[in-house]
């Protein structure tokens, strides 16, 4: 019985991720992705990177969405796609209880997205460090730098072809 | 041997070397810098609580490395963290020990192969005198380093440096093989 009903409230929260992917869907058409419709976390990507900020603020400020809450912001490395992305977990938290994924992708070499920033204040620091672990930048940023690593540290650690500098201010860096 | 094992005459007068007070004294108040990196420093601060008393060796953490004469460093040494150690262990003043506790400090620990971040062994960056192993060490394993550095105090003297005293240590210390082997007598008969 409790699993029935757990299995009812994922599939109502599933629904409920339709319905505000339906209100951006038909605000931005292409621009954005069909609706990935998985359990876990449903998504949808963002296709037109430079329309990724009006897409932000409308997801905020929309009187059905309300996507008040970026919960996280991740990098990721596509090696296989030559590209580098970032993945938004965003909610609605005291309006709607609705959640849904936004990823929003660029070029491996040189490539930039706009920045979040200005819409979740979440962004800031959370773009920082998908800069200093993945090196896509962030246009627009009110404050771009790295955030963990020193200020002079060469390479992006997590990208999957990353291999350790030999020194870092005359000292040994590998084993 | 200890100073107090010389033995105090009815008047109260003790006769030792320079070496052995100036020894004395330093092995009864080592004074460890008061920072920690890591989750070692937890056990460090377990290890300077009521249950294990660190104070009953004398040993005391102050919060300058102007007033300290150990350093215990306690955790995983990043790489931003180790130009911020070197600092402070220029800040001591001499005669200055350093313990280094626990597998990351004394190697890298489980960061050896893909923690970018971590600096492989504090020794590449300031001298050691003590490796404390385990991961993190037990208050106990931390004590017994500490006793380490007593014992290496005792092996000074004037105008020996500390590669000698520490060669001097090394000579009067037993191999830990035999001890291993005979224990593992017992356990089997």
């Amino acid at each position: 019985m409790a699993e029935i009903e757990e299995g009812k409230g994922l599939s109502q929260s599933l629904h409920q991720s339709a319905a505000a992917y339906a209100v951006i869907r038909e605000q931005f058409a292409d621009a954005i992705s069909d609706f990935d419709a998985n359990e876990t976390m449903p998504f949808f990507e963002v296709i037109e990177t430079e329309k990724w900020p009006d897409i932000a603020l409308f997801m905020r400020d929309h009187p059905k969405l309300k996507f008040n809450y970026m919960a996280c912001l991740s990098g990721v490395d596509y090696p296989a796609e030559e590209k580098l992305g970032i993945v938004c977990n965003l909610e609605s938290l005291g309006a709607f209880g609705h959640r849904i994924a936004v990823k929003v992708k660029c070029s491996r070499e040189g490539g930039s997205i706009p920045t979040a920033a200005y819409v979740w204040h979440t962004a800031n620091w959370h773009e920082r460090e998908a800069y200093d672990m993945f090196g896509m930048q962030f246009t627009g940023h009110p404050d771009h730098r790295r955030i963990l690593c020193p200020e002079d540290w060469e390479g992006f650690p997590l990208r999957k072809d990353y291999k350790v500098q030999e020194s870092y201010h005359g000292i040994k860096v590998p084993y | 041997m200890g100073l107090l094992d010389a033995g105090i005459t009815k008047h109260n007068v003790v006769v030792t070397s320079v070496d052995n007070v100036l020894n004395w004294a330093r092995l009864s108040s080592l004074w460890p810098m008061g920072f920690g990196l890591a989750c070692c420093a937890i056990e460090m601060m377990a290890t300077n609580a009521s249950n294990y008393d660190l104070e009953r060796f004398g040993i005391f953490p102050r919060s300058s490395p102007r007033q300290s004469d150990l350093m215990i460093v306690a955790g995983t040494v990043t790489m931003k963290m180790a130009e911020r150690v070197v600092r402070l262990y220029e800040q001591m003043p001499e005669p200055r020990y350093v313990l280094s506790m626990g597998s990351c400090s004394n190697c890298g620990g489980p960061y050896w192969e893909h923690g970018y971040h971590v600096l492989k062994g504090v020794d590449r960056v300031i001298p050691v005198d003590v490796y404390v192993p385990g991961c993190p060490p037990r208050p106990e394993s931390l004590i017994g380093g500490l006793m380490k550095v007593q014992e290496l105090i005792r092996m000074e003297q004037i105008g020996l440096s500390r590669a000698d005293a520490l060669k001097k240590l090394a000579e009067k210390s037993i191999d830990p093989q035999s001890v291993i082997e005979q224990h593992r007598k017992v356990a089997r008969a």
